[in-house]
């Protein structure tokens, strides 16, 4: 794999990421495919263009390092670890199987080279405001990327570590919001409300952007513009689609945690050939 | 009560006050150790390292949640975070994060709780931690301690500090009896035996350990011998010198001024059951207790030397 600024070749990355993510919760016949698709564009934008990271060096002291918070999308980034030479390729369809290093949620026993293990949602940003302060300490150029759930941040812990970010000025994490709009049990603005979402981390003190999750030159400008922003936190909205690129798959809840069948796979693979 | 043995006994610091100017002389030796504190510094006596070294202090506010999952980030980091509160505090309020943020991969964040036990005194049952040995033991990977005195916690914090994994420090509010002279060494994982005896052992951590004393020197003088072991680590047990209690004195009390049903005396009985069953009793508490002055509150609640001294005679009537 190589890094790449250019919109047409992240956006095909993206789509081939969007095929492992269906080949490899078809064959763990569960997992949570609606959540994992709205967040590819986050990613490969990540890993592709924005932060600085290095297959050969995994422990490499000054690397950005990006926390999957909502640890239940871990197929997406399992397939991004994997396509940049992380982990192996070849058994990302041993997914949630006995034995498999590619465990059900994101687990360091299993995989080191992973900056935290989640499924608990709550507790990434947390974590990602400890490594921001060392890196602060140790005057490191590292960035800390956040991936939060929309559901998730009905965590109260958030709201902590939100607090934390704007007193301790830590301007070096950024947190993502994949809203998508849906959580488990159904449509966020049925279950629990986190609107009026953009006011409330502002009103924490937090440097707020609002960005279309899918557009990946939106993101682009987005990343560069939160890197400007200094004496506080960024938070990015990302504007997302759960289930984002398979048809059947697009907004409906049903797809936050049921795995595609071989005959759904197959129809999602025609549509992100 | 007066019971002559040959520890002087003499009241020295909060074992609280000694993790805080241990913390401090760690701070100096070693540029990766800091501290973060949810609004209890002055409390939990980290206030001594946020003046000496304030850019490796960090205050959280009233967030141990947050405190906890900041102190993994900085570890995962390569710093040696000691996060400090009431332990009722951060094991509670905190204990999601510390298995999924600490104990599930293994990070080396030191947690030490303050104001453990009833004998914090007037603040009452909601500051009074009673439950929290169970809890932390209960976290696959962490290593327990509950020290005696103001040697036994300098020793133990350090050696916590170099321990590589997540530690849990069980610290009071209360002055308490030394036990030790300056240069006993200390060992996680080793109990260290106090005074020698045959007919029963007494295996006591916190300050429970100076009553086990008093209640030794006490039965001494009725004619028992009691052999005395200051159970320092909770986790890993020392399996051992428990066996070796079992085998040449045949009978055990344990005491602690925890909940008997969750702490020390429940992982002893086990490593007794494992090793060579014998007969046991617990001193301890069975319930919240109340507000009121720390010494009336042991003398009321049973964790005093006469209460281990009570229990020691009941085992003693098991065993013949």
């Amino acid at each position: 794999m190589t890094r790449t600024q250019l919109v047409p070749e992240l956006a095909q990355i993206s789509k081939g990421i969007r095929r492992h993510i269906i080949q490899m919760l078809t064959a763990a016949k569960s997992g949570h495919p609606g959540g994992s698709l709205s967040a590819v564009e986050i990613l490969v934008t990540l890993y592709w263009d924005v932060m600085r990271h290095d297959p050969a060096n995994p422990g490499w002291p000054d690397r950005d390092r990006f926390i999957l918070s909502k640890g239940h999308a871990a197929p997406v980034l399992y397939t991004v670890l994997a396509e940049w030479g992380y982990t192996p390729l070849e058994t990302l369809n041993t997914l949630r199987q006995l034995g498999s290093i590619y465990q059900g949620h994101p687990d360091r026993r299993f995989i080191p080279v992973l900056e935290a293990s989640a499924g608990s949602l709550g507790e990434g940003l947390s974590i990602a405001m400890g490594m921001g302060l060392a890196a602060r300490w140790d005057r490191r150029p590292t960035r800390v990327y956040c991936l939060l759930g929309d559901g998730e941040i009905q965590e109260g812990q958030i709201w902590e570590a939100a607090m934390f970010g704007t007193f301790h000025k830590v301007d070096n994490v950024l947190a993502i919001v994949d809203y998508n709009r849906i959580q488990l049990d159904g449509f966020i603005k049925d279950i629990m409300e986190i609107e009026p979402l953009l006011p409330k981390w502002r009103s924490f003190g937090w440097h707020a952007i609002e960005v279309d999750g899918h557009d990946i030159a939106a993101l682009q400008r987005a990343f560069a513009e939160a890197a400007e922003v200094k004496g506080k936190p960024t938070v990015l909205i990302a504007h997302t689609i759960k289930g984002k690129g398979v048809s059947f798959m697009e907004n409906n809840p049903k797809y936050h945690g049921v795995a595609p069948t071989k005959d759904e796979m197959e129809l999602a693979l025609k549509e992100l050939a | 009560m007066d019971v002559n043995t040959k520890f002087e006994l003499k009241l020295g610091m909060a074992t609280r006050e000694a993790f805080g100017r241990t913390l401090v002389e760690l701070g100096r030796e070693d540029p990766n150790i800091c501290a973060v504190d949810a609004d209890l510094s002055k409390s939990t006596m980290t206030h001594f390292f946020a003046k000496e070294f304030p850019d490796r202090f960090v205050s959280c506010g009233i967030a141990e949640a947050n405190m906890v999952g900041v102190a993994a980030g900085l570890a995962a980091s390569g710093k040696i975070p000691f996060a400090a509160s009431f332990s009722c505090f951060v094991i509670n309020k905190g204990f999601e994060q510390l298995r999924v943020a600490v104990a599930y991969p293994h990070a080396n964040v030191k947690i030490v709780g303050t104001h453990s036990g009833i004998s914090i005194g007037e603040d009452g049952p909601s500051q009074m931690s009673i439950e929290e040995t169970g809890l932390a033991c209960s976290l696959p990977g962490f290593v327990v301690l509950a020290p005696a005195d103001e040697v036994a916690t300098a020793a133990l914090v350090r050696a916590a500090a170099k321990h590589v994994g997540p530690v849990f420090i069980r610290t009071g509010r209360l002055k308490v009896p030394i036990v030790y002279s300056p240069d006993q060494k200390f060992e996680i994982g080793k109990a260290i035996q106090l005074i020698d005896g045959r007919d029963v052992t007494i295996v006591a951590n916190g300050l429970m350990v100076a009553e086990a004393i008093r209640a030794q020197a006490m039965l001494a003088s009725e004619g028992v011998s009691a052999r005395v072991l200051d159970m320092h680590t909770v986790k890993p047990l020392d399996f051992a010198a428990i066996r070796r209690a079992a085998e040449e004195t045949g009978a055990i009390v344990v005491a602690e001024e925890h909940l008997v049903d969750a702490g020390l005396g429940v992982r002893v009985a086990q490593a007794v059951a494992e090793t060579r069953p014998c007969p046991m009793e617990f001193v301890g508490l069975t319930g919240y207790a109340e507000s009121g002055s720390p010494d009336g509150l042991l003398d009321k609640y049973g964790l005093r030397a006469v209460n281990i001294a009570a229990a020691v005679r009941k085992v003693l009537e098991r065993k013949r």
